[in-house]
């Protein structure tokens, strides 16, 4: 019964998707304010029926309902209750449910907080987003219906897999989803904007707090993706170029580059084309994300079953969305008015060579991710393409980017000047050199990235701090001045520096782990023990435990160092019956920043277990980059202009037609 | 400066990132990209020893055997052929006897294949894409065999 209400409420949300997407614009072609208005009411209905639907799909789960397919294949009842509730979206059908639950909860809240828009563009943007629900509400109830019943009902389900069964699937879909589908509000708007073939400031003051908004969550999204498949898959690896990653990546990267034109287009009435290009694109990548991973064109842990038909589905709704607005695009955009000029040194400038960086990386993932698969169509020949090429080819790029960071933010708006910004820098880049000298004499020998890269991420750093600096005249003015100037430092300004900060402490990170990361791959007795980086590990046993749902064979170690006993840690492995596999779960101890990670292997023969211990210096800083990056992006969002919204358009444009 | 000189310096360095992106591109595919092979091309083919590849199909039955210090040989089958494999370090879960493997690595003169990445299957209903096509071309590829996205529900 709640199952048929669930698929009953989803197909209501599709019927008003459809009214959503004809009745606004015609409002918009003839100025009737009625029917404009029609949208905020559909919006808001849209999102209470599909959350009904999801909260039905819920309680199917919850109750462990398993004569719904979805339910029976992807639930167990002793499963903990925390995981009935993720695996509501650890599979094909929930996951897209969810995607659809978010698409309508961003749609609804246009509807709500967009009173200050003028009224054709907002029921444009209405009508656009519920272009894109329909034909996902249409892909879900054809294809991938999760509210299809078992007749007869079997009596127990086949179980979440195991490697699902972590609280990282309760926090890492939603976000990213939120990151992908929050960019189809930049994409509305852009095709708003192109239909209007009107375009200004305000656009950009509107559009871009929901696309710092989605690019916070994506932000956060992928890290915690990355720190999940670290713990869990056991390898100690935080990012392997999977074509899955790099699906989340390329929105990301666009979705960067989005954020800072949008800035340019806003403050200088500048890069208008580029920037409604840049919001077409950057969804269009997130749809490509999700047909990569959805489709089943690509094995790894996301892909959950693969029908050719939703392959070819999802491929439609790519080409209609993707297609029709480059064509849109192509028709419209000469359209729009040019706007300021500025001179190439200048914060303009600045903002243009992060863009040209940031989308030729994507570029290069883009076909790193997409080749394979093209070789494969044409001359079905496999190939595969990993870390090395990522490297040499994503690596380059990045480099100039980081470090023209730092001078971007300093250089004036028009017309800047280099030499005077290059001079304040000098502290920062003094540092940077000091640190990568330092860095060489102890680590002598070995890779020369490692020193390039340590005196680059303290450079962007240094540069960020740098930037603070100068705003509020710290170490020059007094201090009760600059404590005033701080506080009327636009926040905008803060996030910018604290943002540039994280990627700085990311990178970092990831230079400490692939140069001094160590590695002990060994056979144990009870009694014998490893050492690693100045850590002893002594193996004190083993012992069988039962879970909820499983059995496990967890190993004590006791960790010392200096002959100081400073822990134990207890890696496990862990067999699920119910689907006859079984998962790693490594120990993870922190000191610091840096982490000891233990996995165990298989038994051997002899009685011996096998482990894998590796130390991982400074890793933690890659995930707590992404998230002083997503602070950043906080504090930016809190800004004033952003809160208050664009000035209220005459309102002429909102009086009902006579 | 123009509004066309400003236009023209904003092209060319588009025109330089990109071209400098296109050659880092090539460069990079010419010498890290990894080539998929079935035993059966690893049997058939003269592959260059010494070149890094991936090969794939089903672990053996009866073929696994674990030696001390955590060295493992077994052969990857496509039921045609079978290419031995050493491999020493920990195996992934759901590495098994009879089910799909793809390794990466390299084949020695003697014709076994030392793998330095071995990778099972993240769930044990689905089976690597390449080792599926591999089964097929051989034609030791049951439909419904494991692959069956739809079917368990129903049994």
């Amino acid at each position: 019964m709640i199952a048929e209400l669930g698929h009953y409420a989803l197909v209501l949300a599709l019927a008003l998707a459809l009214v959503q997407s004809i009745a606004p614009v015609v409002g918009a072609q003839t100025r009737d304010a009625a029917l404009m208005r029609l949208a905020n009411s559909t919006a808001l209905m849209q999102f209470g029926f599909v959350a009904l639907s999801f909260a039905a799909l819920t309680a199917c789960y919850v109750t462990s309902d398993f004569s719904v397919a979805t339910v029976f294949e992807n639930s167990h009842s002793q499963m903990p209750l925390v995981y009935k509730f993720t695996s509501v979206w650890g599979n094909h059908e929930g996951s897209m449910l969810l995607w659809v639950l978010i698409l309508s909860l961003f749609g609804g809240l246009v509807a709500l907080f967009g009173g200050n828009l003028p009224a054709t563009l907002k029921a444009y943007v209405l009508a656009v987003q519920s272009w894109i629900a329909a034909a996902f509400y249409l892909f879900i109830l054809l294809t991938s219906n999760p509210f299809l019943r078992l007749q007869p009902a079997p009596l127990e389900g086949r179980d979440l897999n195991p490697i699902l069964q972590d609280i990282g699937l309760a926090v890492h879909p939603p976000l990213l989803y939120l990151g992908y589908v929050g960019f189809s509000i930049a994409f509305s708007f852009a095709i708003a904007a192109l239909i209007e073939g009107r375009i200004d400031a305000a656009w950009a003051r509107w559009v871009r707090p929901w696309t710092l908004a989605a690019w916070m969550c994506l932000t956060l999204g992928i890290a915690m993706g990355s720190y999940w498949a670290y713990y869990e898959l056991g390898w100690g690896g935080f990012w392997f170029w999977d074509p899955v990653e790099n699906a989340s990546l390329m929105p990301w990267l666009a979705g960067t580059a989005l954020l800072h034109s949008a800035v340019v287009m806003e403050k200088r009435n500048a890069l208008k084309i580029w920037t409604i290009l840049l919001a077409v694109l950057t969804f269009s990548l997130s749809l490509i994300g999700t047909f990569l991973v959805r489709s089943g064109v690509l094995t790894s842990v996301h892909t959950f079953a693969s029908d050719p038909t939703r392959g070819v589905f999802i491929l439609a709704i790519l080409v209609l969305f993707i297609g029709g607005g480059l064509a849109l695009f192509a028709w419209r955009g000469p359209l729009l008015k040019q706007g300021g000029l500025f001179a190439p040194v200048s914060r303009e400038g600045a903002l243009v060579f992060n863009n040209l960086f940031l989308t030729t990386a994507c570029l290069t993932v883009f076909v790193g991710t997409l080749y394979p698969l093209a070789l494969e169509a044409i001359t079905g020949e496999k190939i595969s393409v990993g870390a090395p090429f990522f490297n040499l080819t994503f690596g380059p790029l990045f480099v100039p980017l980081m470090f023209a960071m730092p001078f971007g933010p300093l250089l004036a708006w028009k017309r800047g000047d280099l030499p005077g910004v290059a001079q304040r820098l000098m502290a920062a880049f003094g540092l940077g050199i000091v640190a990568a000298a330092i860095t060489f004499a102890v680590a002598g020998e070995g890779s020369i990235w490692a020193p390039f890269g340590i005196g680059l991420a303290l450079f962007v750093m240094a540069g960020a701090v740098t930037d603070l600096v100068e705003r509020t005249g710290l170490f020059r003015a007094p201090l009760a001045t600059v404590r005033l100037r701080a506080a009327g430092l636009p926040r905008s300004a803060w996030g910018t520096a604290v943002a540039h900060f994280g990627i700085a402490m990311t990178l970092l990170g990831i230079v400490f782990v692939s140069n001094w990361a160590g590695e002990r791959i060994v056979a144990l007795k009870p009694g014998e023990g490893v050492s690693l980086a100045g850590y002893d590990l002594t193996f004190n046993r083993m012992e069988r435990r039962g879970g909820p749902n499983y059995r496990e064979i967890a190993a004590e170690f006791t960790v010392r160092k200096g002959g100081v006993p400073i822990g134990t840690m207890a890696p496990s492995k862990r067999d699920f019956a119910s689907r006859d596999t079984s998962t790693t779960e490594a120990a993870l101890m922190t000191r610091g920043f840096s982490q000891l990670y233990l996995s165990l292997g298989d038994t051997e023969p002899d009685g011996s277990v096998a482990i894998r211990l590796y130390y991982k210096p400074m890793v933690l800083l890659i995930w707590l980059g992404p998230v002083v990056m997503m602070l950043g992006g906080a504090l930016s969002l809190s800004d004033r202009r952003l809160r208050v919204g664009a000035p209220k358009p005459a309102k002429s444009a909102l009086q009902p037609a006579e | 400066m123009t509004r066309k000189q400003r236009r023209l310096i904003l092209i060319g360095a588009s025109v330089g990132v990109l071209a400098i992106a296109v050659g880092l591109v090539l460069s990079a595919m010419r010498d890290s990209i990894v080539f998929f092979h079935s035993p059966t091309e690893v049997a058939e083919q003269k592959l260059g020893v010494g070149k890094r590849i991936r090969i794939g199909g089903l672990v053996e039955p009866g073929s696994l055997q674990r030696g001390k210090a955590l060295n493992i040989s077994f052969k990857v089958t496509d039921g045609k052929n079978a290419v031995p494999v050493h491999y020493k370090g920990i195996v992934p879960d759901l590495f098994r006897e009879g089910q799909g493997v793809v390794a990466e690595g390299k084949l020695e003169p003697g014709g076994t294949f030392v793998a330095d990445t071995v990778l099972a299957k993240h769930d044990e209903r689905y089976m690597p894409r390449e080792v599926v096509d591999a089964l097929k071309k051989s034609g030791h590829w049951q439909e419904g065999a494991t692959e069956d996205p739809k079917g368990t529900a129903l049994r």
